[in-house]
């Protein structure tokens, strides 16, 4: 049986961030990289702009043959991890071989969550996940003449515009009453759905999917309420979830997510988990989240490897914070922290119809908890350190509400440069 | 700002500069503030990018915006906490600094060298690849300089080095050692106070009977240089002994107990001028032993500090040369945590501050060329400055700042007369 010191199975930003983290404490233990996928590592994010041909697919792998040879990793693309068996070090891949590693990192990201809508299981449809699919729907898009968007999160709202840019006749479909739910406010969500209805596409909100059957163009696509679309092309964007299969009967704890602590370790001492897969520290409150968001995956994944490799510099998890740009026909949205208002917090507020722009930003006890920009740059590094460090911005929050750009650079400078 | 937007983006528009100085919108900010990209070691802007398209460029340490493979989603906008990275609304497109392949437009068109390009980063990363010859786990005071010191300066000389290091912090590091190990790969040795510039003489003499070339290194401190091993280091550089001989001056005997030395400065609290009803530190000036060793016509005389390490390589660099024909003496300042009393992290800015207010000045001495200023301080920080920033000076009345500060314009004066009548 092969044995390696250190095993990470995934190969995206968790799994690179961690063996670079790794590699820099530790340059010389046997380290392993196993991954179901069968190209180099690629950001998921990147996908949307393969579909819509501004990313050439050969172009998009963020590490390379040199990288691992250079670092010395065994690198074994298009090996799934099948089974764990924690009580003997052992872990089972999908093509039958089996690894012992003296430590373990799952960073096996997450999977396009499937709605159990009835008659699904009849219907082709596309999803949005891994390069191959990104391929998949680049030809198809190509062809689409109508076409319909379940779910209104990034993944869709991109794939949606890309599908307008074609010429394609596109309708969103979103259970909630707004789009882009998990960053934006009704408000703010407001300027890029009008943007979407003037160049064209139909955003269906508040609408659920209750039956899907095949037609003669594709699929039948029945709504609440009695309404059927035809589409020819059907893309399910209605969030991810962690595939978690290979963990059954392995003792490793899991939630939604595999459940971790501040070091993104697992129940299990010796097995770490970070990135889309795992559940980890809300900043917000004492409960434990899913925040599958890229920045995030990237620092879970150092902490993991650090964590790994015995780095005395390793810090604890700050905790999640919800955050993400958007890009919409050349316009940008971006969103920081959370949207909720809590008690005893308050809600500031700068909308302005005439040139697209919004700010909305939400503070408590002096603090800032989140701030979301629509056409009103500001740096969101800056803002994530704000909320982190819970800097006291009192007899600042009007300045950092009316020019936040300036505002928070000012911070930045007096207080971490 | 404007410099920077004509090169970059052919405007006058200073918002699309990639550097942004920001003038203090409120009183109490004091000073500008600055965003600028750091050219990060561990870029996060990097880490973020979805399409791989800012890398950092090893060699030159810049990190790179590839606009080609760029999908313009600004999470590098959020993954910089520096404000390093951001839109160029003008192009819906990120801009970053590039250090205009190293020869920044900002810091041409900076009249006042409040902008200079920096390339100590590129001395640590050559460096690296130098043996490291001490031992690993040096018994230092937090925050001293000095465990640095001796790594870069017996990793630049080289292995084939006798080291000799008197009694006084560095061997109180370990650098000869502990339960009969030394604390080096060369050979290293102990010498007494008072003879340190002798020993090393027969050493050297010895060695080059034999044939073998190899470099008299002494590590000393401004005790065992200045005070009673005077009378050896001055023969030796009298004689033109072929020694390189390097001072680290924390300004008093600091290892065994913060005592004063002749180069511990008027004012300064030592335990042997202690501050209480009567005596507010020491009452006399200190001694320049760098000026008094360019009265011995060494073959090089120059001081330095670790918070400019490129103007100490250079002068390492020079002293090694000149160690080969004559006396090479390399005076560096070295800021003591403990017997100054100011916080561990504070030695670099102490270090700093000291150049900055002309307190200590950085110059190099050959017989050919005379004396000149490496880094002049033409506009210096008024004293005070570097006074407060560590406790030994916290007694001072304003008369006793006032004669320090009469006394950094004297010396000022006195080494540029110095240097001007080299010039000339």
């Amino acid at each position: 049986m092969q044995e390696t010191r250190y095993l990470v199975v995934g190969s995206s930003h968790a799994a690179l961030e961690a063996v670079t983290a790794i590699r820099a404490q530790d340059p010389e233990g046997s380290l392993t990289l196993v991954t179901r996928d069968c190209h180099f590592p690629y950001s998921p994010t990147v996908l949307p702009y393969v579909v819509s041909g501004r990313s050439a697919p050969e172009c998009v792998f963020l590490q390379g043959e040199d990288f691992f040879a250079t670092q010395r990793i065994a690198y074994h693309p298009g090996r799934a991890l099948a089974q764990l068996q924690p009580q003997h070090n052992t872990a089972q891949l999908a093509d039958g071989s089996e690894l012992r590693y003296e430590k373990l990192l799952l960073a096996t990201g997450a999977a396009p969550a499937i709605p159990p809508i009835p008659g699904i299981d009849t219907v082709a449809f596309h999803v949005l996940r891994t390069l191959d699919d990104a391929l998949r729907l680049k030809a198809a898009v190509a062809a689409a003449r109508h076409a319909v968007v379940l779910g209104g999160g990034l993944v869709g709202m991109h794939a949606a515009e890309n599908l307008v840019s074609v010429g394609a006749q596109v309708t969103v479909v979103e259970m909630q009453d707004h789009v882009l739910g998990g960053y934006f406010d009704h408000r703010a969500a407001g300027f890029i759905e009008r943007a979407f209805a003037k160049q064209g596409a139909r955003i269906r909100t508040g609408c659920r999917v209750i039956h899907l059957a095949p037609s003669e163009k594709g699929a039948t696509i029945g709504l609440e309420g009695g309404e059927h679309l035809e589409a020819d092309l059907l893309l399910v964007a209605t969030g991810v979830k962690p595939d978690l299969e290979y963990l059954a009967g392995s003792g490793v704890a899991t939630a939604q997510g595999i459940c971790v602590d501040d070091a993104m370790r697992t129940n299990i001492g010796n097995i770490w988990a970070a990135g889309d897969c795992a559940q980890a520290r809300d900043f917000f409150g004492d409960r434990t989240i899913m925040n599958a968001i890229l920045p995030d995956a990237a620092e879970q994944g150092r902490i993991a490897g650090m964590a790994m490799a015995g780095d005395p510099g390793r810090k604890d998890y700050g905790g999640g914070v919800p955050l993400n740009t958007y890009r919409f026909f050349g316009r940008h949205a971006i969103s920081v922290g959370t949207g909720a208002v809590p008690a005893g917090g308050e809600e500031r507020l700068r909308i302005d119809e005439a040139t697209g722009r919004y700010l909305r930003a939400i503070f408590k006890n002096g603090r800032l908890l989140g701030i979301f920009g629509v056409g009103e740059f500001f740096d969101g590094g800056i803002m994530w350190q704000l909320i982190l460090r819970r800097v006291d911005l009192t007899g600042n929050i009007e300045r950092l509400v009316a020019n936040p750009l300036a505002t928070g650079r000012e911070f930045m400078s007096r207080l971490w440069s | 700002m404007r410099a920077c937007a004509r090169a970059k983006t052919g405007t006058e528009d200073t918002a699309r500069a990639r550097i942004q100085v920001l003038t203090p919108s409120s009183a109490d900010s004091g000073g500008f503030e600055l965003a600028l990209c750091r050219q990060c070691g561990d870029p996060k802007c990097v880490t973020v990018c979805p399409a791989g398209a800012l890398a950092k460029d090893r060699t030159s340490g810049v990190i790179a915006w590839d606009g080609s493979k760029c999908v313009d989603c600004l999470l590098c906008t959020v993954g910089c906490t520096y404000a390093g990275i951001a839109l160029d609304a003008a192009t819906g497109r990120v801009a970053k600094c590039d250090r205009c392949s190293g020869q920044p437009a900002c810091v041409l068109a900076c009249p006042t060298t409040a902008l200079r390009m920096v390339g100590a980063a590129r001395i640590y990363n050559e460096v690296g690849d130098w043996e490291d010859l001490f031992a690993p786990g040096l018994g230092g005071c937090q925050g001293c300089n000095t465990e640095l010191l001796m790594r870069h300066t017996l990793r630049r000389v080289g292995p084939d080095t006798v080291l000799a290091t008197p009694p006084g912090c560095v061997p109180g590091m370990g650098s000869v050692g502990y339960n009969g190990l030394t604390g080096t790969k060369v050979p290293v040795f102990h010498p007494l106070l008072t003879n340190t510039a002798a020993m090393l003489t027969g050493i050297k003499r010895q060695f080059k009977r034999t044939g073998r070339e190899v470099t008299a290194l002494a590590i000393a401190g401004d005790g065992g240089a200045s005070d009673v091993g005077f009378q050896s280091l001055s023969g030796a550089a009298e004689r033109g002994e072929q020694i390189l001989f390097m001072v680290v001056d924390n300004e008093g005997y600091m290892n065994t107990g913060m005592q004063r030395s002749s180069c511990t400065p008027y004012g300064a609290w030592t335990s042997t001028t202690p501050v209480g009803r009567e005596s507010k530190g020491k009452t006399q000036d200190a001694k320049n032993l760098p000026l008094l060793m360019v009265n011995h016509r060494c073959a090089y005389v120059a001081t330095a500090s670790t918070a400019f390490m490129e103007d100490l390589y250079a002068k390492l660099d020079m002293a090694i040369v000149a160690s080969k024909s004559g006396f090479a003496y390399l005076h560096v300042y070295s800021p003591c945590t403990t017997g100054w009393r100011f916080p561990t992290e504070k030695n670099m800015e102490v270090a700093r501050k000291a150049v900055e207010t002309n307190f200590v000045m950085l110059w190099e001495y050959t017989p050919a060329q005379g004396l000149r200023f490496t880094r002049p301080v033409d506009g210096p920080l008024p004293v005070g400055e570097y006074l407060k920033s560590m406790g030994r000076f916290r007694h001072l009345s304003a008369e006793q700042v006032q004669h320090i500060q009469a006394k950094v314009q004297e010396n000022r004066a006195f080494v540029e007369r110095i240097a001007v009548s080299a010039a000339g």
